[in-house]
């Protein structure tokens, strides 16, 4: 049993954690206030991220990359337990997210598309679109949560599929070079029928009609993109098209499996950042904070608190990490990263909300960040699940019911 | 002294080690609750291993031995274990079977005891044969001593903490108390206390010992205890003070008593139960009554030198010894949780409101889905502060994290608990309620047990 960083990962924390510094947390207020501006910084970065990985070095920031880096040499104590791509997506992302949410979402070619395009895509698929930045088109103006929901509709014509529908909060989908889509073959044949497609940017009869304003992650666009007899070619399909009852939906929703630890590990970083910042503003004011092994009833109620939340956050970060663990010894998940998902999303928002609040008007003014990591948190308790959907399928799996039983 | 002792003494510390772990498992193979329940696999397996590692372990004592008699005069301690390199939140293959040969007796054995010995105040003695039967006490007590540890092994102990107190906590604290003796003689006790004192608690009966750290007042901290130890004209000490909520404490005859050594800091220091001045009351609280909770009021209490834990020049940090009570409480509370889901869940699945199951109900179904989250989250951070303190580390923001942790979380889902339950679960049909005020000791209690 070991649940520190593992010592091979200690060089990729470190490289993730110096971009955050360096490259996020000098750009990260401007593009708060420039919502809609491409951070053009970011293209170096992209460029420095594809060079380390031609270079063959693991030691990259490619967090979200299918790679499983986990060929290590065999760890010396004999254990089997593996250290992949997974955990190596969630510690990095803790790092980037650090510095800022919103730009950690930009980077060229880390899309969540990019997760799905990995976790079910052909060969093909991968070395078609392993390279490009492809984006995720899963919520619609009325349904979102509810993703059986779903209306947008994919019909075979000829050699291509044809899409109608409109998709809204597209993370990346004006920038992306690609978007996976999900549409149903048959709306009366309900979640079996979803499937998800390869759509590229420019297809003919897709358009990008919005860019929505947003309450945080403001460097990150969101987009409403609307589809018009949009026509793709019939491969681009990401799984099978047959419809079947049994697993077609849950196949679809695995993605999910490898990217809401990697939510739950952005909220990780953001809320760290803000008890980071925190702890400094408040031991300038007051004399060094006390131990905090002392018994919470004598320290000081701002230490207390302080101390509350390190522990929570520290129970959020534990979870995140076995969940990812689990991903890369093919354990199944699914109801970790659910834990995961719904215990960060909450710890953090609760965190950068508090922390504001701790330090007063500092906090809450624009000098400091800790108001826009408060702004900027809450979407990590919403997208990937909500909150309540998280709670839902934990819930579920405990009791033993199914989604008609506890709805 | 030392040529002519070293041949016999060699060839004793031979037989002790490499026959300590043997004897015990004669000892277990005829206790008659370990066949009944089906133990005796597991914690047959258990004493093989190290009965073979004993036997390895002496062939290199015994080499080692030359012309000095070092072991005289050097106490044992045990080694860290190397940091693993890569991250694992699974329990390894003899971790893995102690937690559930525990996990059995807790089941069978402390949960059914449970009930009746709220109700005495006071935990069966059976229990406490039982218990150590399955060699507790043991799996800590270095070798040369008649245990079997040769490596830290906190992951055990929370793993061991975390089970019976799934059956029940109050049980035990009980059987636990002993350990929090063990352990501090193991880490800080002179050569001379390590042989006085270990044998007799890896011997066949249990020995009922308890560390006294909790004073009676609010806002207690343990790094600076008020009871106080001055130095005698005879060179021994004068103790005075007052602690509260001591387990075992009328049933001890040996405590380990934490005192501030003016300008030196707390100390250790080893009682025997008729000492003068010395006295105990029981003293009731609102849960964990099974452990036979009592006051030590310690009035001019005179003991030798040789009290002293780790002697006069010794060594001995009470950051440690509260992180390591930490973890263990920390422990219980994960075990008693998940007593607390373990039950609910059926409960609400079958209990019927509005034609259909409550637990069909997202206000009733989230509040469960709450508490697995945080008890994954409140064990997680117990393991990681005693994994990381098995390699040596200093683990006091691990443990006082997964301690605040495992108190607010704790005390959450034994409340909960109760609530789930409604009426019922406010009546002594259940035992949620006993729960609930088991868990209210983990904010409260800090000493007591190690890990």
């Amino acid at each position: 049993m070991n649940l520190e960083n593992p010592k091979k990962l200690r060089p990729i924390i470190e490289q993730a954690r110096l971009v955050a510094e360096n490259v996020f947390r000098p750009i990260s207020r401007k593009y708060d206030t420039a919502e809609h501006a491409y951070p053009k910084e970011l293209d170096m970065l992209a460029a420095l991220l594809d060079g380390m990985n031609e270079g063959g070095a693991r030691a990259s920031a490619n967090h979200l990359s299918q790679d499983d880096g986990s060929a290590s040499p065999a760890p010396k104590s004999g254990a089997s337990t593996k250290n992949g791509g997974n955990l190596t997506g969630v510690l990095g992302m803790m790092e980037l997210c650090w510095g800022d949410v919103g730009l950690a979402l930009t980077i060229p070619r880390q899309g969540l598309g990019n997760a799905a395009v990995s976790a079910v895509g052909t060969p093909e698929q991968k070395a078609r679109f392993g390279k490009s930045w492809v984006a995720m088109a899963i919520t619609e103006p009325s349904a979102g949560s509810d993703s059986a929901a779903i209306r947008a509709t994919a019909r075979l014509d000829g050699e291509d599929w044809v899409l109608n529908g409109e998709k809204i909060f597209v993370t990346a989908g004006e920038r992306a070079d690609a978007v996976v889509v999900w549409a149903t073959l048959d709306a009366s044949l309900g979640r079996a029928a979803i499937k998800s497609f390869l759509v590229p940017k420019g297809a003919p009869g897709m358009k990008v009609v919005r860019l929505e304003k947003k309450l945080g992650i403001r460097a990150s666009d969101t987009a409403t993109l609307v589809f018009e007899d949009c026509r793709i070619p019939k491969e681009n399909i990401l799984g099978s098209p047959e419809i079947d009852t049994k697993k077609s939906f849950a196949g679809v929703m695995k993605t999910f499996d490898n990217t809401r630890p990697i939510v739950a590990a952005m909220a990780i970083g953001v809320a760290r950042a803000a008890l980071d910042r925190t702890r400094e503003i408040l031991s300038r004011g007051t004399s060094a904070l006390a131990r905090e092994e002392r018994p919470l009833g004598s320290a000081t109620a701002a230490d207390a608190e302080l101390h509350r939340l390190e522990a929570e956050l520290e129970a959020a970060r534990l979870l995140t990490m076995r969940a990812a663990w689990m991903a890369d010894n093919g354990i199944p998940n699914s109801l970790e990263a659910s834990m995961a998902k719904a215990k960060a999303g909450r710890v953090a928002n609760e965190i950068t909300l508090r922390c504001v609040e701790l330090c007063g008007t500092v906090g809450y003014a624009e000098g400091e960040l800790l108001e826009k990591w408060a702004r900027d948190s809450k979407i990590l308790d919403i997208f990937e699940g909500t909150q309540q959907i998280q709670m839902l399928i934990v819930a579920r799996r405990l009791l033993g019911k199914s989604s008609a039983e506890l709805r | 002294m030392a040529a002519a002792t070293t041949p016999s003494r060699k060839s004793s510390t031979f037989e002790r080690v490499a026959r300590g772990p043997l004897r015990l498992l004669t000892h277990f193979g005829g206790a008659e609750f370990a066949e009944k329940l089906g133990l005796r696999g597991p914690a047959t397996k258990i004493l093989y291993h190290s009965a073979k590692t004993g036997m390895r372990a002496a062939t290199v004592a015994a080499s080692a031995i030359s012309s000095t008699s070092r072991l005289l005069r050097e106490p044992s301690r045990l080694k860290a274990t190397p940091p693993s390199a890569l991250f694992d939140p699974t329990p390894n293959e003899e971790q893995t079977m102690i937690r559930d040969t525990m996990r059995r007796f807790a089941d069978e054995v402390l949960r059914p005891a449970a009930y009746a010995a709220d109700e005495a105040v006071k935990a069966p003695e059976e229990i406490f044969e039982q218990s150590h039967g399955l060699v507790v006490a043991q799996l800590v007590i270095p070798e040369a001593f008649g245990g079997m540890a040769e490596v830290r092994s906190h992951v055990s102990g929370a793993l061991i903490a975390e089970q019976l107190a799934r059956g029940d906590m109050g049980l035990a604290v009980a059987i636990l108390a002993p350990l929090g003796v063990v352990n501090a003689i193991v880490d800080w006790g002179t050569a001379e206390q390590q042989e006085r004192y270990l044998p007799r608690f890896a011997g066949e009966a249990f020995l009922p010992a308890a560390l006294a750290l909790i004073e009676p007042r609010p806002l207690f901290d343990p790094m600076q205890p008020r009871t106080g130890a001055v130095r005698t004209k005879d060179g021994g000490w004068a103790l005075h003070g007052e602690k509260s909520l001591v387990p075992l404490a009328e049933s001890a005859s040996l405590f380990a008593i934490v005192a501030d050594v003016r300008g030196r800091g707390p100390r250790v220091f080893l009682v025997e139960k008729n000492t003068p001045g010395l006295t105990i009351e029981p003293e009731r609280a609102m849960g964990l009554r099974a452990a036979g909770l009592g006051r030590l009021r310690l009035d001019s209490v005179h003991v030798s030198s040789s009290a002293l834990l780790g002697g006069d020049d010794g060594e001995f940090d009470i950051g440690t010894l509260v992180d390591r009570a930490r973890i263990a409480w920390g422990a219980m509370a994960v075990g008693t949780c998940q007593a607390v889901i373990d039950y609910v869940i059926p409960y609400c699945n079958e209990r019927q409101a509005f034609g259909e199951p409550v637990s069909n109900r997202q206000s009733v179904a989230f509040l469960i889905a709450d508490m697995a989250i945080e008890i994954d989250g409140m064990r997680l951070l117990v393991h990681r502060a005693a994994s990381l303190a098995e390699t040596g580390a200093k683990v006091g923001r691990e443990a006082s994290l997964a301690r605040t942790q495992c108190a607010a979380k704790g005390m959450k889902i034994g409340s909960d608990g109760v609530q789930l339950l409604g009426g019922h679960g406010f009546v002594k049909e259940h035992p949620v309620e006993r729960w609930y005020r088991d868990l209210r000791a983990i904010a409260v209690m800090e000493g007591a047990l190690s890990v």
